[in-house]
C-alpha cells in the first residue's frame, strides 16, 4: 500500500500532505523535513527511487511541485511513479492548465480528487473519466445546493 | 489575487490564502493567523446562529491553519455539526476536517460515529462513500468496532452502486489492517472472492487490493481466487489496447489491475491445475513477448506501464522459481535493461535481478552480466543506482568470480558514498571469507579494507580475521609478515594497530628469522604508534609486548623498560596501569616455564556464525535479501569458518565471545599474578578449547542429517550432488558414494579422497579405491568405502573432493557421517535389568547429560523413527513415565564392547529435552550426547 502523499515546492514549501496511516503530529513533521531534505537535493537526472527505513520513496518534479509518494518494499515503483501522473492529469483536467497556485487556494479541492482516486492507501479508481464526472457531480452539486442527491444519477 | 477560485468559491477563504501568502515574515504570519483565529472563535461563540456555509467556511480556514502546520484546539465540534448537514459540500468539509484532524477525543467520536451510520443507511451513494472515507482515514478501532460487521454487508449487496463497492472494499481493507479481530469474512469470502469476476474494472480494482490482503492471512480460505486471477489476467494480457476504454492507460491495458493481480498470485504457489497454469505461463509469456514489441508510444508513462506489468511478472517468475526457461527469459530482459537510457529501469533491472541471482536456474544467467554491472558500479552518475550495483555484484558473487568481484569492491569503496562504506565493508569482508580459497587472498583484502576504508571497519570485521589467523597455521606465517609490511606505512589506521600488534604478538617468531624483521625491530614498529592511539588499542599492545617477552627473551630488558616508565606504570587509566604493573611483575618473577604456558599461543576458536554477516543483517539494508540468499548457498562449501550453529558451546569457557578481549589476557591477568597456582588451570581451559584447526574449512552441514539415517544427500550445490547408502553390521560398514554432476559439461581430474585426521586414524580404518578421473556431464559416478570401527571415536573421516569444471579448480572438504552410532547392536532388555544396569554405570564420568530445546516437533513417531535409526533397542515399559524414552545397546569394536544406555525426556510444555548417557566407556557417553543433542 501507499503510505503517504507529499507534494512540496522546490523551496521545500509544503502543499499537500495526505497520511494513509495514523501518524502523530511529530512523526509527521519529521517526515517531512527528512523526504524535503533527501528529494530536493538530488541530482537532476537521477533515478525517482530511493530507500528510505522501509519504505521506498517516489518522487517526481512537476514544474516548481514536487510530489513524492512513499510506498511499502514489494509495491511496484513505477505504478507509482504512473499513480503521480495520473494524480496530476486528475488535477489539470479539473483546474485547466494546473499551477501551483491552484493547489495552494483550492486545496480542499486537490484533497477530494486525491480522495476519489486513491482510498486507504490503495487504488480505488484509475479511470479518468469516471473520476472526473463525480468530481464535476459535486461541483454542480455545490452550485446549486438545494438540489436532491440524486441529481449525481445525471452526471453518473 | 488571482482568480484561481473554483467551484463553489469560498472568496473570503480566498482572501485569507492570499493574505498568508504576502506576509513577508513569520511573525506576520503568526500574527495575522491569531487575528483569523480570533475572529473564527468570537464567530463561534457568538449569539448569532452561523449559517451552513459560514460554519463551512470557517472550518475550511482552521482546516487551512492547520495544514501550515499550527496547533488548533477548537472547531471540532463545528466540523461534526456540518456532518448531519444535508449539503452536500458542507458535510465534505466536515468529513476533510475530521479525516486529517483526527482525535481521539471520545466524545466528538460517539457523534462522528453517528454522523456517519446515518450517512451509510442512508442509500445516497455520494453521502455513503464520504462516510466510507471518512471511517477508512479515521481507522480507528472504536470505528471498527461500529462499522466491521455492517461494510462487508454494503460491499456484496446486490443493489450497492459500483462506486460505493469500490470505498466499502478498500475501507473494509482498511479496518482488516487496524483491527483483524473484528473483520470476521466468514460467510462473505466467496461473494468478495467473485467480485474478481465484476464487469466494472473499477471495482476489480479496488476489490483486488482486499482480497491480496485476506489471501496472504488466510491463503486456503481465499485460494478459489488463483483461477479467477488467472483468467481476468489472461483476458486483460490478450485484449486490445482498445477493449478496455478508459482502462487503458496509455495504450496499455488497466496495468495497475493486471499488476494487482499478479501480486495476487504471488500469496500463492504455483496453480497445481494443469489448464490453469498453461494459461498462467502463457500469459508470463505474453508480457515477456510484449516487452520486445516495438512500443506503441513514445511517452515515457507508456513504458512505465508496460514495464510495470513486466517487473511484476518477473517477480512472480522469481516467486514459482520453477521455470527455468522462464527465469532465463527473464534475466535476458533484465539485461538489456542494464544499458537502458533510462535510469530508473537501470536502477530496478539491477535490483530485481539481486533476487534472480539466487535462484538455481537463473544464477549462472546472471552472471554473465558482470562486467555490465562493474561498469555500472564505476560510471552510474546516481549513488543508489551504484548501490544497487554493489547489492547485485554482491548476490551474483560465487567462488568463479569473487577475486574479480572482491577487487572491483575494494576500489569502488574508495570513491563510495560515506553513508553506504560500512554496509560495502561488512559486504567485502564476507565475501572474502566465504570464497577464500587460499588464506593469504583472504588476509590482504582485509588488510586492504583497513587501509581503505579504516573508519568504517567495524570491531566484527577486524575480530574475525583475527580469528581466522588463529585458527588457520598455514596462513600465519603470511599474517605476520603483511601486518608487519603494512605497518610500516608512516600514517597507518588505528585498526591496522589492532590487527597487527594482535598478530605479531602470537606470531612474531615466524618471521623473526628475517634481519629486517627481527624480534626488536617488530617492537620498535609497534610502539611507535603506541601513543597515537586510544586507550583500548593501548592496552592491547601491552598485551601484545607481554607476548613478545615470551617468544623472545632478547626483548625482555627493553619492554621491561617501556612497562616501568611513569607514562604506563602510574598511567591515569586505571586498565593500562593495571596491564602495565601486573605484566612487569609476571615478567620479573614467573619461571620461563610459567611464562610460556600463561602467555601460550591462542587456541583455535570454535566454529561458529560470522559476527560480520548478522550484523549486516541486522543492519537489514536493501541487501537483506541477499543475505539470506548467503546463508542459504552456506552448503556451497568451504565455508572458511562458518560451520555455524555446530558451534561447541557446551564448554562455555572455550567460546569467548566477539566482544571479549582476544588475547584472553584480560581474564587471565588475576591469574596469572599468581602464575604457579594458576598456570594448570589456564591450560586445562585452553586444551579442551574448539575444535582443531584442521575442520576448520570442513563443510559438516550434511554430517548431523545422517547420524539417524543412512542414505541421502549429503551434499549439492549448483554443479555437483553427493548421495550416500551406507550399511553397518558388527563392526564393519560399507558406504557408497554417488557423486552426480548436475552440469552439462564434463568435470576433469576427479578426484576423491578419504582421510582420517589425527588420532582417528587409530580408531578408524576406511579403504578404497580411486575413482575415474572424468565424470561426463550429467552423469553419476560410485565410490565405495570399507570401514572398519577399530576402538571408538569422536571426529569423522572427511572426504576431499576436487575436480576441474571449464577450467576452474573446484575444492571441496565434507565431513563424512561416519558415526559412533552406527555400529550399534541393539539390545532389548526388561525394566528390572535396565534400571540394575542403569545404575552400574553410576560414576560421574561414564554419564553424560544435556538439557537443550526442541529444534523440531515433538511428535513422537518421528522421535521413534529417530531413535531406531540411531540402532538402539528403544524399550517400551521400561520408565515409569510412558513420556519418556529408554534405549539400549552395544556399541562394537573391534577391540571392544562398549554398553550403552539412553533416556530422552520430553518436556511437552517448555519444548524441552533432557537427554541422559550412561555408557561403560567415558567418552562414547560425551560423544553420543554430542551427537543426539543436534537430532531432536
Amino acid at each position: 500500500m501507499m503510505r503517504f502523499l507529499l507534494l512540496f515546492s522546490r523551496q521545500g514549501k509544503l502543499r499537500l500532505q495526505k497520511w494513509f496511516t495514523p501518524m502523530t503530529e511529530r512523526e509527521k513533521k519529521k517526515i517531512i523535513r527528512d523526504m524535503t531534505s533527501m528529494v530536493l537535493s538530488r541530482q537532476p537526472r537521477s533515478c525517482n527511487f530511493l530507500h528510505w527505513k522501509d519504505l521506498k520513496i517516489i518522487y517526481k518534479r512537476y514544474a516548481s511541485l514536487y510530489f513524492c509518494l512513499a510506498i511499502e518494499n514489494q509495491e511496484n515503483e513505477l505504478l507509482a511513479l504512473e499513480v503521480i501522473h495520473r494524480y496530476v492529469e486528475l488535477l489539470d483536467k479539473y483546474f485547466g492548465n494546473v499551477c501551483e497556485l491552484d493547489i495552494i487556494f483550492n486545496f480542499e479541492k486537490a484533497y477530494f480528487i486525491l480522495d476519489e482516486f486513491l482510498m486507504g492507501g490503495e487504488i480505488q479508481e484509475t479511470s479518468k473519466q469516471m473520476i472526473n464526472r463525480s468530481i464535476e457531480a459535486s461541483d454542480m452539486l455545490q452550485e446549486d445546493d438545494s438540489s436532491e442527491w440524486y441529481e449525481v444519477e445525471l452526471f453518473g | 489575487m488571482p482568480a484561481v477560485s473554483k467551484g463553489d468559491g469560498m472568496r473570503g477563504l480566498a482572501v485569507f490564502i492570499s493574505d498568508i501568502r504576502n506576509c513577508k515574515s513569520k511573525e506576520a504570519e503568526i500574527k495575522r493567523i491569531n487575528k483569523e483565529l480570533a475572529n473564527i472563535r468570537s464567530k463561534f461563540k457568538g449569539d448569532k446562529a452561523l449559517d451552513g456555509y459560514s460554519k463551512k467556511k470557517y472550518v475550511c480556514k482552521l482546516l487551512f491553519i492547520f495544514l501550515l502546520g499550527h496547533d488548533i484546539d477548537f472547531g471540532h465540534m463545528e466540523a461534526v455539526n456540518l456532518l448531519s448537514s444535508n449539503k452536500y459540500t458542507e458535510k465534505q468539509i466536515g468529513y476533510l476536517f475530521i479525516s486529517v484532524l483526527v482525535n481521539s477525543n471520545s466524545e466528538l467520536i460517539r457523534l462522528i460515529n453517528n454522523a456517519i451510520k446515518n450517512d451509510l443507511s442512508s442509500r445516497n451513494p455520494t453521502f455513503m462513500c464520504l462516510a466510507l472515507h471518512c471511517i477508512a482515514n479515521v481507522g480507528s478501532r472504536e470505528m471498527a468496532e461500529a462499522f466491521a460487521s455492517e461494510i462487508p454487508r454494503i460491499l456484496v449487496a446486490g443493489d450497492t452502486m459500483d462506486s460505493v463497492k469500490q470505498s466499502a472494499a478498500l475501507c473494509l481493507l482498511r479496518l482488516y489492517k487496524t483491527s483483524p479481530d473484528l473483520v470476521l469474512m466468514g460467510e462473505w469470502t466467496s461473494r468478495v472472492v467473485h467480485l474478481l469476476n465484476d464487469q466494472h474494472m473499477g471495482v476489480v480494482t479496488a476489490a483486488i487490493s482486499l482480497i491480496t490482503c485476506l489471501s496472504q492471512k488466510n491463503p486456503d480460505e481465499f485460494k478459489t481466487c488463483v483461477s479467477l486471477a488467472v483468467s481476468r489476467l489472461s483476458r486483460i494480457v490478450s485484449s486490445a489496447s482498445t477493449d478496455l476504454q478508459d482502462y487503458t492507460y496509455y495504450f496499455v491495458p488497466a496495468p495497475w489491475l493486471s499488476c494487482k493481480l499478479l501480486r495476487l498470485l504471488q500469496c500463492y504457489p504455483p496453480p497445481e491445475d494443469g489448464a490453469v497454469k498453461g494459461r498462467l505461463v502463457e500469459c508470463l509469456e505474453t508480457i515477456l513477448n510484449k516487452a520486445q514489441e516495438p512500443p506503441k508510444s513514445k511517452k515515457v508513462q507508456h513504458s512505465n506501464a508496460k514495464n510495470a506489468i513486466l517487473f511484476e511478472a518477473i517477480s512472480l517468475i522469481i516467486h514459482y522459481d520453477s521455470e527455468p526457461n522462464l527465469l532465463v527469459r527473464a534475466c535476458n530482459q533484465l539485461g538489456q535493461f542494464l544499458q537502458h537510457r533510462e535510469t530508473n529501469l537501470r536502477y530496478l533491472a539491477l535490483e530485481s535481478m539481486c533476487t534472480l541471482a539466487s535462484s538455481e536456474f537463473s544464477h549462472e544467467a546472471v552472471k554473465t552480466h558482470i562486467e555490465t554491472v562493474i561498469n555500472a558500479l564505476k560510471t552510474e552518475r546516481d549513488v543508489s543506482v551504484r548501490q544497487r550495483a554493489a547489492d547485485l555484484l554482491y548476490a551474483m558473487c560465487d567462488r568463479s568470480n569473487a577475486k574479480q568481484i572482491v577487487a572491483e569492491m575494494l576500489s569502488y569503496l574508495e570513491t563510495a558514498d560515506y553513508s553506504i562504506r560500512e554496509e560495502m565493508v561488512l559486504k567485502v569482508a564476507i565475501l572474502a571469507e566465504k570464497y577464500a580459497v587460499d588464506y593469504s587472498w583472504y588476509v590482504d583484502t582485509i588488510l586492504n579494507l583497513i587501509r581503505i576504508a579504516g573508519d568504517y571497519v567495524s570491531e566484527e570485521v577486524w575480530y574475525r580475521v583475527i580469528q581466522i589467523v588463529i585458527n588457520r597455521d598455514d596462513v600465519q606465517g603470511y599474517a605476520a609478515k603483511t601486518v608487519f609490511e603494512a605497518l610500516q606505512a608512516p600514517a597507518c589506521h588505528e585498526n591496522m594497530v589492532k590487527v597487527g600488534g594482535y598478530i605479531l604478538g602470537e606470531f612474531g617468531n615466524l618471521i623473526a628469522g628475517d634481519p629486517r624483521s627481527s624480534p626488536l625491530v617488530q617492537f620498535n614498529l609497534l610502539h611507535s604508534k603506541f601513543h597515537l592511539c586510544s586507550v583500548p588499542t593501548r592496552a592491547l599492545l601491552l598485551s601484545a609486548y607481554i607476548k613478545f617477552i615470551n617468544l623472545f627473551p632478547e626483548t625482555k630488558a627493553t619492554i621491561q623498560e617501556v612497562l616501568r616508565c611513569d607514562s604506563q606504570i602510574r598511567n591515569s587509566d586505571v586498565e593500562l596501569q593495571q596491564r602495565a604493573v601486573e605484566y612487569l611483575k609476571l615478567s620479573s618473577i614467573a619461571s620461563t616455564d610459567v611464562l610460556a604456558t600463561v602467555l601460550e599461543e591462542m587456541p583455535p576458536f570454535p566454529e561458529r556464525e560470522s559476527s560480520i554477516l548478522a550484523k549486516l543483517k541486522k543492519k537489514k539494508g536493501p541487501g537483506a535479501v541477499s543475505v539470506t540468499e548467503l546463508e542459504d548457498n552456506k552448503r556451497e562449501g568451504g565455508e572458511l569458518n562458518g560451520g555455524g550453529e555446530r558451534g561447541p558451546d557446551t564448554s562455555a569457557m572455550s567460546t569467548p565471545s566477539p566482544s571479549a578481549d582476544l588475547l584472553g589476557i584480560r581474564s587471565a591477568v588475576p591469574v596469572g599474578a599468581a602464575p604457579a597456582s594458576a598456570g594448570s588451570l589456564l591450560v586445562d581451559v585452553f586444551s579442551e578449547a574448539g575444535p582443531a584447526a584442521v575442520s576448520a574449512a570442513v563443510n559438516d552441514d550434511g554430517f548431523l542429517r545422517f547420524v539417524c539415517k543412512n542414505n541421502g544427500v549429503l551434499f549439492e550445490n549448483q554443479l555437483l550432488q553427493i548421495g550416500i547408502k551406507s550399511e553397518y553390521r558388527q563392526n564393519l560398514g560399507r558406504m557408497y558414494l554417488f557423486y552426480g554432476n548436475k552440469t552439462s559439461v564434463q568435470f576433469a581430474s576427479f578426484t576423491t579422497t578419504v582421510s582420517c585426521p589425527g588420532e582417528l586414524q587409530l580408531q578408524l580404518n576406511v579403504q578404497t579405491k580411486p575413482v575415474e578421473p572424468l565424470v561426463e556431464g550429467g552423469a553419476q559416478i560410485q565410490q565405495v568405502l570399507n570401514i572398519e570401527c577399530l576402538t571408538d571415536f569422536s571426529e569423522a573421516p572427511l572426504l576431499n573432493i576436487k575436480f576441474r569444471y571449464g577450467g576452474a579448480l573446484q575444492n571441496l572438504t565434507l565431513k563424512l557421517p561416519v558415526t559412533i552410532n552406527k555400529f550399534f547392536q541393539p539390545t532389548e532388555m526388561a525394566s528390572q535389568d535396565f534400571f540394575q544396569r542403569w545404575k552400574q554405570l553410576s560414576q560421574p564420568t561414564q554419564e553424560a547429560q544435556k538439557i537443550f530445546k526442541a529444534s523440531h516437533g515433538m511428535d513422537t513417531e518421528v522421535l521413534k523413527a529417530k531413535l531406531l535409526g540411531l540402532g538402539t533397542a528403544l524399550l517400551d515399559n521400561v520408565d515409569p513415565n510412558p513420556e519418556n524414552y529408554v534405549c539400549a545397546g552395544v556399541i562394537q569394536t573391534k577391540g571392544q564392547q562398549v554398553g550403552c544406555l539412553l533416556r530422552l525426556e520430553p518436556n511437552a510444555q517448555a519444548q524441552m529435552y533432557r537427554l541422559t548417557l550412561r555408557c561403560s566407556k567415558d567418552s562414547v557417553s560425551k560423544r553420543l550426547c554430542e551427537l543426539l543433542a543436534e537430532q531432536f
